[in-house]
């Protein structure tokens, strides 16, 4: 395959915005990581995704100009303002929220009756289910009923995994699609109990593939679930499956569907994460494209990774709903001859949202409305949260943890979802819920030592620079409140976090032991639930803490992964 | 009663502070990398406790399999037998108390291969 | 009481493949309890599959082996319908052995 496409110019109209020149005779939607997100949103993208080693300087790791400079987006255009943090605030009064699913609905049903009948897909990469207040209550039914009218044929998952097996079997019985899953696996002890599997021979827990017919052609659509549930999150939500990347089985699987199949084209749909991907494509040949998720990275043109067996396209797909990704394939017997890929921002004000949709979300927003649509605070300033090691709305968590729970110390996890706030917008349990709702939201308060905090912060930190994407994990970096440390990516584990301080300057100390907060930990607690945490912190209207996040970064000095906005 | 005729346990093996001791008390010799060796293991354990990890081989006339954790307090793991007739591919679950190198030795015609990955063991914190 | 031996042998015609289950604590004798004091060592060190007559696998294992081993293996031959002997011996002198039907 090879690359033919360039980004579209956006033109503010409805009427031409999403005319895309006809191309090829296959098309594929892909949308990733909407993380429940119903209605259109703001989302800030990051202003720091520092990529290290070789993945300094190459995509997913640019901001800002570096970013609009590598992929000719004109600066201050309505692409700018979907793509990078550059004047986030300024472009949102423009060109407004992005996303929503009666929107979505529009703009994927005039995608695909142009091109026809019987000749488009469309696919989700997961984290569908998570992400909003409604679908944590629903464990994630409603965004079942979303998926089925939005048309989605096939997904994987990754939060979908934290409902635990009944609730996903549950919502699976509901959803219209197929849920793909290569490399999910029965544990020892299930496969000895004779557990549900899709194949108990191998053991794989889910259909791995399917073969569909687009326009006549055979396209087979595998699915990668996120590798790591069972570390990422509590293990109690799969005691019975094991995960992990396996590329090998996925070589097994793609040279079965060439060689037996005879499929046309293969697709990986994947929650790996944008790094993984491009390692995995390096290494697994015969996949024509992948269509990732899970880093939130929205890229707008594929990268292209060379392997033993010819090249392999690599996208990722941003996350919110802020974008829709569209494929168009030229295929020909056994092989894909050529290839266009948009990834479309989803300007909520140009497209008219479709009414069945629109009626399906309010019904089902109807029941909570009233209870989380009151008025708790206005944000006091922009409150996002991407970016690799601070975001204002996390130092707002880390202050409700730290002040409610008498805490000297607060940890925050490094999620990457979660929408954006614009200053002075009213904050509603709705908008804390969008931060925090999880199946695990306890709060805990821990006596940790100095050492044992430097540990988690080196181990997390592990996780987001490990110079081998494979031993990355795809968060960002857990988040800290009353402390400050300096962070040196480029180093080994062990070497990353120096210069420790509590607020007001005390080193800490690796003997002595703190009071900590914190909430999402993998193992069982019993305190309040993270939200209630922080609406109460809201309502108790205490002055905002406007201290400077205590990150002090080493050895990145021109790395195109950092703006100098923070 | 344990009623198999299995050699005796190696004792001095299973005290070895580093992969190359265990090995010598082992095998009597030191292991050569080796690319027929195929070592199965997770780049990131999902639980440092249980690790599956197994392993195959294309040399030809194997006689024993071992499994090392290069940081664990007793470096060698489980070494077994395979008899004429017997497969040279293993899997069992090892613990593992911290980021590690795992390495499986491969007895064959006499001589002793091996292969190692890194293994991390990870507190975990997510993300995306 | 119940063997702590679970097995599986399953056989193609040609290859015969086994999995085993043993319940077990194997105890490392590195871990202390709740009260902070080590938990001695207690695991399994000697296991053995034998199949008409023969041994066709065995292990020695160290505390380095996961609580409750798994393992797996195969074998040229084994009839279905004949029986594999599974043994254990651990440190402490403890054993066990059971019987299971090729399928
Ligand atoms: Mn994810
Ligand atoms: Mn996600």
């Amino acid at each position: 395959a090879t690359l033919a496409g360039s980004l579209p110019r956006l033109a503010r109209s409805a009427d031409s915005a999403y005319d895309l020149d006809r191309f090829g005779n296959a098309r594929i939607l892909h949308m990733t990581d909407t993380h429940a997100q119903l209605k259109p949103v703001y989302f800030r993208e990051p202003s720091v995704n520092i990529g290290i080693g070789s993945m300094q300087g190459n995509p997913p790791h640019l901001v800002g100009k570096a970013f609009l400079d590598r992929f000719g987006i004109r600066p201050d255009s309505a692409d700018a303002y979907a793509f990078t943090s550059i004047e986030f605030e300024k472009g949102a009064g423009r060109f407004g929220k992005l996303g929503g699913f009666a929107h979505l609905k529009t703009l994927i049903d005039r995608l695909r009756s142009d091109v026809g009948a019987g000749r488009s897909l469309l696919l989700d990469g997961g984290d569908l289910w998570q992400g909003t207040g409604l679908a944590n209550a629903m464990q994630g039914a409603d965004m079942v009923d979303a998926a089925n009218l939005l048309g989605i044929e096939a997904m994987t998952g990754h939060w979908e995994f934290t409902y635990g097996e009944q609730v996903l079997r549950d919502n699976l019985e509901r959803f219209k699609g197929e849920f793909l899953a290569q490399n999910v696996f029965l544990t020892e002890e299930a496969a000895f109990n004779d557990a549900k599997a899709f194949d108990p021979a191998s053991g794989r827990v889910f259909k791995p593939s399917v073969i569909k017919d687009i326009g006549g052609h055979r396209v087979a659509v595998i699915g990668q679930a996120f590798p790591y549930v069972p570390i990422a999150h509590p293990k109690r939500f799969t005691p019975d499956w094991k995960f992990g990347i396996r590329d090998e089985e996925l070589q097994k699987l793609v040279d079965g569907h060439r060689n037996n199949d005879k499929v046309d084209a293969v697709i990986l749909l994947s929650h790996n994460g944008m790094d993984v991907d491009l390692k995995l494509a390096s290494r697994v040949t015969g996949i024509d494209v992948i269509l990732g998720g899970h880093t939130h990275d929205a890229v707008p043109q594929p990268i292209t990774v060379a392997n033993a067996g010819g090249v392999t396209l690599v996208t990722n797909a941003g996350s919110n709903g802020k974008y829709l990704a569209v494929l168009d394939l030229d295929i020909a017997k056994g092989k894909v001859a050529n290839v266009r890929y948009r990834l479309l921002p989803v300007f909520s004000e140009l497209l008219k949202p479709d009414l069945a949709m629109q009626a399906l979300i309010e019904k089902a927003r109807e029941p909570h409305a009233a209870a989380w649509g009151d008025k708790i605070a206005a944000a006091d300033r922009l409150l996002y949260r991407r970016g690799n090691f601070s975001g204002t709305m996390d130092q707002l968590i880390c202050d409700a943890l730290r002040g409610e729970l008498h805490a000297e110390i607060a940890l925050s996890p490094g999620f990457r979802w979660g929408t954006t706030a614009l200053a002075g917008q009213p904050l509603t349990m709705e908008d804390v819920l969008a931060q925090t709702a999880i199946t695990y939201p306890e709060t805990y308060v821990a006596t940790m030592t100095g050492a044992q905090i430097k540990d988690v912060l080196e181990d997390v930190c592990d996780n987001l620079f490990n110079p081998d994407p494979y031993y990355q994990q795809g968060g960002d970096m857990v988040r800290v409140g009353g402390l400050s440390y300096a962070c040196t990516p480029s180093e080994t584990v062990g070497k990353r976090i120096s210069e420790l301080k509590l607020n007001g300057g005390r080193t800490l100390e690796a003997g002595k032991s703190y009071k900590v907060a914190g909430w999402a930990s993998v193992n069982e607690q019993k305190g309040t639930p993270v939200w209630d945490v922080v609406a109460s912190h809201l309502r108790s209207g205490k002055p905002p803490n406007r201290d400077a996040p205590g990150v002090t970064l080493k050895g990145v000095d021109g790395n195109p992964g950092i703006t100098a906005q923070q | 009663a344990f009623a198999a005729a299995n050699d005796k346990y190696p004792e001095e093996a299973f005290k070895a502070k580093s992969e190359a001791d265990a090995i010598k008390a082992l095998y009597g010799k030191t292991a050569e990398a080796s690319d027929k060796v195929k070592l199965d293991a997770p780049e990131i354990a999902e639980n440092g406790a249980v690790v599956p990890v197994s392993v195959t081989t294309t040399l030809p006339d194997v006689t024993s399999i071992s499994f090392l954790v290069s940081e664990n307090p007793v470096v060698l793991v489980a070494s077994y037998k395979i008899p004429a007739g017997t497969m040279p591919s293993v899997a069992n679950r090892i613990k593992m108390a911290k980021t590690s190198n795992v390495i499986v030795v491969v007895e064959a015609g006499g001589k002793v291969y091996s292969t190692t990955k890194e293994v991390k063991v990870t507190v975990g914190g997510c993300g995306g | 009481m119940p063997s702590t031996i679970r097995v599986r042998a399953t056989s193609n015609g040609d290859i015969t493949e086994v999995q085993a289950l043993i319940q077990h604590p194997m105890d490392s004798g590195f871990v202390k309890d709740a009260k902070g004091e080590i938990i001695s060592p207690h695991f399994i060190q000697q296991l053995t599959f034998e199949y008409d007559g023969k041994n066709v696998f065995a292990a020695n294992w160290g505390g380095g082996v996961s609580k409750d081993p798994y393992v797996k293996f195969a074998f040229k031959g084994g009839k279905k319908g004949d029986d594999l002997k599974i043994s254990w011996i651990d440190n402490k002198g403890a054993t066990d052995t059971t019987t299971a039907k090729i399928q």
